[in-house]
């Protein structure tokens, strides 16, 4: 088993479970614990969507939805239940597997490498001793749903946002990667767990000093490019493009993709936190000897992603979008070598212990 | 069953067919361009028009000379009050009206304000056009002033149908005066924003500089005019070359720049907006107190002949051409629209770009599609 914790609730759950009911018992554990995600999945996608909506009114001297519910809070469950009753269309000649198979494929990238991400102490649903590279591995195949997406509409708008969105996710993913193998070499750990223990007396941000910044301003600008989101929106771009990949699906089709990507920014956001600001570590331990500590945990966890959220969001609506040879010249010829310099010089630093 | 052999040596690339438009949010209303595509290099640009055409032109031969000016509102809806004008100065030339200086003054002002209004709507929509969504909102906000300044004087907002030939159809609005006064160290106080926002971005800069040139020959001899090809180093300013109303007394400069690419058309505008508030500032002041309305005719019949106004609009070059058989309606009206022309340009701009470059460059053309059509 790759199942390796101490303190894991969810892994207490389904033991409790099995011990009670046996092998039945285990998989109602297991269902429970996916029951649980999905609901997390399907909130926290429309409460980011409500937020990204409020937010955008603040940069744009809007009110944003205000209306449904208090302070507009049920605006984004009305937009889902008007998705849901939409009627589905689309292009008649479209291939019909891939066109069905894409957003299968992206709610589940997102959905899974949501597990590996600790909410707080203990609340996870697997610590994988190979955490963040799951999670870069998992991502990456949300790209092929969105490339099927692009394929299977028989769209030229479509395929040309599929392909974008294809050219941009593999470039990216190797400066995420890198960002990534900075931290790694100085936690000497794949595990989310264990990076965030190391983070116990000081921040990652802070002990690693220079690369470790330079790192997370990589992290933070590949991730934005592989979530999609502006600077980086160009397999949708909409002035180019109408929707891009998702240009032919309706209704739930639509809806899937959607979440998917405000999932995704979840996603980068929260290893972010883990990675550079010690995840549900609370900031010089103020929390530390209160009771319910796994609450105070997920308290932290989510005051920090929400920053990161912010940053996302307003990079989103104050940046035009860039081209794609720029992008592509942005990631392979700065990115890129930044990022492997980056690695030398951690490596270096770790090796004659010159962190903090 | 088929079997589908596929033999990947004769697999090559092609070039294709894509539709931009006539639905799509680049072209701003119902353009159909057919951009053949080598990957996502655009090859050739070949617009196709006339999906807004409503025979505006033909329209005119069959209403009065008052009513035409209702028509030209539709043309170019962004600066309507300019049309308005050019028509009402055609007639007026025709039957030899000497104007009210008033009028004269009213009709700059509204012109340049309409100028403003319709650069802030374009540089609203090019941050869009770019990918920054919040110009858009930043640029409305200012708009609404102006176009709350036009509703209280002639009621409309877009459309204002405020020129009739010898005059304008109301007198201004008690607060007018001090709405526009408003109005300028408002919009003064904002375009530093606006360049903080989008102008001094580097994604932007990097979008815009060198994109779509236009040289200073092609800007002729596809007839370009206004910020377009103003952008290409051509002094085309009908303001300047034939003062018309109130122009010839005030004091402005025509904006130059010579690099032809889209950074310049862009700057182009952006200093227009600042001149047009000089000019506004320059007349607000002491605006003429000698009526609205010099005497015409109830019903207008022009002397037979062909007259010709040509007037500076937002988007350049608007010619109007009435031939008149001395009857109450035209024998034939001709608008020369500037959309048309710099329309055309884009074929040469946009050839060897990227799609999202060909957005880009068309959005710095800032071409109303109804102009186009008329």
């Amino acid at each position: 088993m790759i199942l390796t914790n101490t303190t894991n609730y969810f892994a207490q759950l389904i033991d409790y479970l099995f011990e009670q009911m046996g092998l039945g018992g285990q998989i109602l554990g297991y269902v429970i614990v996916a029951a649980i995600y999905l609901t997390f999945f399907a909130v926290a996608g429309l409460l980011l969507v409500y937020v990204e909506r409020r937010v955008a009114a603040f940069f744009q001297l809007r009110l944003g939805p205000n209306r449904v519910g208090p302070w507009g809070l049920l605006q984004t469950i009305a937009d889902a239940l008007k998705l849901l009753a939409k009627e589905i269309t689309g292009t008649e000649r479209k291939d019909k597997l891939l066109y069905h198979a894409a957003y299968f494929l992206v709610i589940p990238a997102a959905l899974i490498g949501l597990s590996v991400i600790p909410f707080s102490n203990g609340v996870q649903a697997y610590d994988l001793n190979i955490g963040v590279f799951f999670i870069s591995a998992v991502s990456s195949v949300g790209v092929l749903g969105i490339l099927f997406g692009g394929w299977g509409s028989n769209n030229k708008y479509s395929l040309i946002g599929g392909m974008r969105s294809g050219l941009q996710m593999i470039s990216y993913e190797l400066s995420a990667g890198l960002a990534i193998l900075t931290i790694i070499l100085m936690a000497g750990s794949l595990q989310m767990s264990e990076i965030i223990n190391q983070q116990k007396d000081l921040w990652f941000i802070v002990k690693g000093h220079i690369p470790a910044l330079i790192a997370f301003v990589i992290f933070v600008i590949a991730g934005t490019a592989e979530s999609n989101r502006t600077p980086f929106d160009l397999p949708e771009g909409e002035a180019e493009l109408g929707a891009g990949f998702h240009s032919e699906y309706s209704g739930m089709g639509f809806a899937y993709f959607f979440l998917a990507e405000f999932i995704n920014m979840f996603i980068i956001s929260a290893v972010a936190v883990t990675l550079f600001f010690g995840g549900w570590l609370a900031p010089f331990g103020i929390t530390d000897s209160l009771p319910w500590q796994p609450l105070w945990g997920a308290v932290w966890f989510f005051v920090k992603v929400s920053g990161m959220i912010f940053l996302l969001m307003w990079f989103r609506w104050t940046f035009p979008r860039l081209r794609i040879d720029q992008l592509l010249t942005l990631e392979w010829k700065y990115l890129l070598p930044v990022g492997l310099l980056n690695i030398v010089l951690m490596a270096i630093l770790v090796y004659y212990n010159i962190i903090l | 069953m088929d079997t589908v052999t596929l033999n990947t040596g004769d697999l090559k690339s092609q070039e294709y067919f894509l539709n931009m438009g006539p639905q799509h949010p680049a072209t701003h209303g119902v353009l159909r361009l057919i951009l053949t595509m080598d990957g996502e290099v655009v090859k050739n640009i070949e617009p196709d028009l006339g999906f807004i055409h409503r025979s505006i032109e033909k329209q005119c031969e069959y209403e009065g000379y008052k009513q035409i000016i209702h028509l030209t509102d539709r043309m170019d809806y962004l600066s309507a009050h300019i049309n308005n004008e050019a028509v009402a100065l055609a007639i007026e030339q025709a039957l030899e009206i000497e104007v009210p200086e008033r009028v004269k003054v009213i009709r700059t002002i509204m012109g340049e304000l309409t100028r403003i209004a319709s650069h802030l709507l374009w540089w609203g929509v090019m941050g869009m056009d770019v990918g920054a969504l919040t110009t858009f909102m930043y640029a409305f906000r200012d708009r609404e002033m102006i176009n709350d300044i036009m509703e209280e004087t002639c009621g409309a907002r877009l459309t204002m149908s405020y020129s009739t030939p010898g005059g304008v159809m109301f007198d201004l609005h008690p607060n007018f005066v001090k709405r526009v006064k408003e109005f300028i160290p408002h919009l003064r106080s904002v375009i530093p924003k606006y360049d903080e926002l989008l102008t001094g971005n580097v994604i932007f800069q990097k979008r815009m500089k060198g994109i779509g040139i236009l040289s200073y020959e092609d800007a002729i001899s596809h007839g370009a005019s206004g910020p377009v090809a103003r952008g290409s180093g051509v002094s085309c300013d009908r303001r300047k070359i034939a003062p018309y109303s109130a122009l010839d007394k005030v004091d402005f400069k025509e904006i130059i720049y010579t690099e032809g690419d889209n950074l310049a058309r862009y700057n182009v505008r952006m200093k227009e907006m600042l001149e047009s508030l000089n000019i506004i500032e320059q007349l607000i002041d002491n605006i003429p107190d000698d009526g609205i309305q010099a005497k015409t005719k109830a019903l207008i019949k022009l002397p037979k002949g062909e007259f010709l106004q040509r007037v500076e609009t937002a988007r350049g070059d608007l010619g109007v051409y009435i031939v008149s058989d001395g009857k109450k309606n035209p024998y034939r009206v001709k608008f020369r629209s500037p959309g048309f022309s710099n329309l055309n340009a884009l074929i040469e701009m946009g050839k060897g770009h990227l799609i999202a470059d060909v957005v880009a460059i068309m959005s710095t053309l800032d071409f109303v599609v109804p102009d186009i059509d008329r």
